[in-house]
């Protein structure tokens, strides 16, 4: 395992000064609790407006809609979104890890199509990996793509599905064919690209603790897939869909989810002080640079080709257990009444949202184990 | 990792390697002067290593530093060649010339390490350092059972002041980077024989690393000694950028984050070894001794903490992702840096 810190780029400045801007002027219209939903607020509206100013898609050519920006830069306005409790998931999924599946697994044809509507904020991803028995234990799922003259032929279910009802497209991690008698359960496993809106696809919304609609139910009843929604290499589904972990498990929304609520517990303790605050807090501030430093180390990895998995795994699982316990640190330095409307309203939702942080992208038990192989105790 | 810097690190892990290991570690606390282990050091140049070229020194960076002493704490840090690299820089940034052997850092009531053993005694007050003959010394010990004894320093031999790039708590800072920087490196060598024990022990007819619930602990373990190695990692970028005085707030947050990676890692360690850890003659307590005893010294979490968060509470709650980001590295700074050497 190794951490390397990689140079900011000297347009990061720049950068977040314009970010700075739009922020703070589509900011003022979002309650406390939209902000505490962060990646898990969905409006296609912003997602519209971020897409315009190229903040979407940012390293793909300009072929497809992007606009040729490092990586480093695109975690600059990953951090500044996240850091105001943006809602960006209408093209979270989309820019993180569909959008770079595609170009790098795609056929032209497929890159033409798609990228472009991500990189305008107008075309919505979802993930398709669990299923009712498959869950932790991937390869166990059952839903199945058979051949016939026209194409493929989709049947089965995914579950916990967050955004399929709002979303237009679902990258499907799928069985195209059994798995080897006494051979590896990761072959026969493929990629597709199922458009939401094909007949033979119900999408039931699950509600939530919450009360609210996130993830769901999807079936496919023989729903007719044509041969080009194949989506890289039959049979190398297993090894597409893991490749992209070191994205989905390293970035800033590993460890960001709640940051919200600390400018706000700080503004609440500047309010009404408590004593011994600072200690929490400063304990609070030098996790959160480090673990930025970890995230942003594997960014730079990233940047120059390589595959930190490992990595990628221990960023997400340090970064899990900050964002969950930052609102119980404020909650025991400030009594109810002494929190802000705001701090209570976000403390509010991030209790029912936290116990997802080490539970989505990957189950807390899942990365440790891989960090255990990793020391060689498996 | 530049090429001088892998070649001085692998040239440290070696000279400490032959001197005897844990053997080293047991003489160390029996009061005994590691006298091979030093002359090997010197020899090399180690107690000149962050004196500038142009003084007769190494002239290395404290990114170069913080690797060296990362693998001294691998190996527990058997001898003051954290503190003489510091003090001698010290001194000769302040053009007081850097005396021959092993130098004791004394700043405010902190013990002197290896107090009872050096030749001289470099006193920091505020932004002035003063160059001792060493005096005596009333030797006592932290739970390490490393010398860390109160001195009276003899008498003065000269008197500067530092520049400001040190600032008036160079001590505290240097000293807070130290202790980051090997707790690091003991945390990664008690990893490493957490896991050979994890492999080799044997229950209910398996390794007990086997045992998920064992794995979990040491993935948890890993995941703070990588978080110790980039916050050490983040604080000497920022001394090289901005000398230890700009570097107030990495340096901070390392010894934090090392304060609370000790804590865990020890913890998790004897919980792995469970009773066997526990006696005199395994080497597991040489490290986690020194684990518990460099949280410590330097300032620890709590006082760190303190600083940190009252900065923050009082700049409010907007300006912290600001204030953070403001500190990013910027490629300018390296370009005024190269631009300084020529």
């Amino acid at each position: 395992m190794r951490f390397d810190l990689p140079d900011t780029p000297p347009e990061s400045e720049a950068l977040r000064a314009e970010l700075r801007a739009f922020l703070a002027d589509a900011g003022c219209e979002w309650s406390p609790a939209t902000r505490a939903r962060s990646w898990m607020g969905f409006d296609r509206g912003f997602s519209r407006a971020v897409g315009e100013r190229g903040w979407i898609g940012m390293t793909w050519t300009k072929a497809y809609g992007g606009h040729e920006r490092s990586s480093l830069e695109r975690i600059t306005v990953l951090e500044e979104m996240l850091a105001v409790g943006a809602p960006v998931g209408a093209h979270w999924i989309g820019d993180r890890q569909s959008g770079p599946l595609i170009l790098r697994l795609g056929t032209e044809e497929q890159r033409l199509r798609i990228l472009p509507g991500i990189a305008r904020g107008e075309l919505a991803f979802c993930i398709g990996l669990s299923e009712p028995d498959a869950g932790s234990d991937l390869a166990a799922l059952r839903t199945k793509a058979e051949r016939t003259p026209d194409g493929w032929v989709l049947n089965g279910r995914k579950i916990w599905t967050t955004f399929a009802h709002k979303s237009d497209y679902m990258i499907a991690l799928v069985r195209t064919s059994p798995a080897p008698e006494g051979g590896s359960r990761h072959a026969g496993l493929s990629q597709f690209l199922v458009d939401l809106t094909l007949p033979g696809i119900t999408i039931r919304p699950i509600r939530d603790l919450a009360g609210e609609e996130s993830f769901n139910e999807v079936t496919f009843d023989d729903v007719g897939l044509r041969p080009d929604d194949l989506l890289g290499q039959e049979g190398a589904g297993w090894a597409q869909a893991t490749s992209e972990l070191g994205f989905e498990r390293s970035g800033p929304d590993r460890y960001l989810s709640s940051f919200p609520a600390l400018t706000a517990g700080i503004d609440a303790l500047n309010a009404a002080p408590q004593p011994g605050a600072e200690i929490t807090i400063g304990r609070m501030v030098a996790r959160l640079a480090t673990l930025r430093g970890m995230s942003l180390s594997v960014g730079g990895m990233l940047e120059r080709g390589e595959s930190p998995q490992v990595e990628a795994a221990l960023v997400k699982d340090a970064g899990n257990l900050f964002e969950q316990a930052l609102p119980e640190h404020l909650r025991n330095l400030l009594d109810p009444g002494d929190a802000s409307p705001e701090l209570r309203g976000m403390l509010g939702v991030l209790a029912q949202l936290a116990p997802t942080f080490s539970l989505r992208g990957g189950t807390r038990e899942i990365l440790r184990g891989i960090i255990a192989r990793d020391l060689g105790l498996r | 990792m530049s090429e001088l810097r892998a070649i001085l690190v692998e040239q440290v892990d070696r000279l400490i390697g032959d001197a005897g290991g844990i053997a080293l570690l047991r003489q160390v606390e029996a009061g005994e002067w590691p006298e091979k282990l030093w002359a090997g050091l010197e020899e090399q140049g180690l107690n000149l290593a962050l004196v500038p070229e142009e003084a007769g020194g190494v002239g290395l960076s404290w990114g170069d530093a913080v690797a060296i002493w990362q693998v001294l704490g691998r190996h527990g840090a058997p001898a003051p060649v954290a503190e003489t690299m510091l003090a001698a820089a010290l001194l000769a940034s302040a053009g007081i010339e850097v005396p021959e052997g092993p130098l004791g850092l004394a700043c405010g009531n902190a013990a002197v390490p290896y107090g009872r053993h050096v030749s001289r005694i470099v006193l920091l007050e505020g932004s002035t350092v003063a160059l001792h003959e060493a005096g005596e010394a009333t030797p006592d010990g932290n739970i390490g059972r490393e010398p860390r004894d109160a001195m009276t320093p003899g008498p003065r031999i000269a008197r500067a002041l530092l520049p400001n790039q040190f600032g008036p708590r160079a001590g505290l800072l240097g000293r807070a980077l130290i202790r980051s920087s090997v707790i690091a490196g003991a945390l990664e060598r008690v990893l490493a024989l957490t896991v050979d024990w994890a492999n080799t022990r044997k229950q209910f007819g398996r390794a007990i690393g086997k045992f998920q619930a064992v794995q979990q602990q040491l993935a948890a373990m890993a995941g703070e000694v990588a978080a110790v190695g980039v916050a050490v990692g983040q604080a000497a970028r920022a001394a090289d950028a901005h000398g230890l005085s700009g570097a107030a707030f990495e340096i901070g947050c390392a010894k934090v984050i090392a304060g609370e990676a000790a804590t865990l890692g020890a913890a998790t360690a004897h919980q792995v070894f469970a009773a066997i850890g526990i006696t005199e003659e395994h080497e597991l307590h040489h490290f986690t001794r020194r684990l518990w005893s460099w949280r410590e010294e330097g300032g620890t979490e709590r006082f760190w903490a303190a600083e940190i968060g009252r900065a923050a509470l009082s700049r409010g709650g907007a300006n912290l992702w600001p204030d953070l980001t403001a500190r990013d590295p910027q490629a300018s700074d390296d370009r005024s840096a190269a631009g300084a050497q020529v």
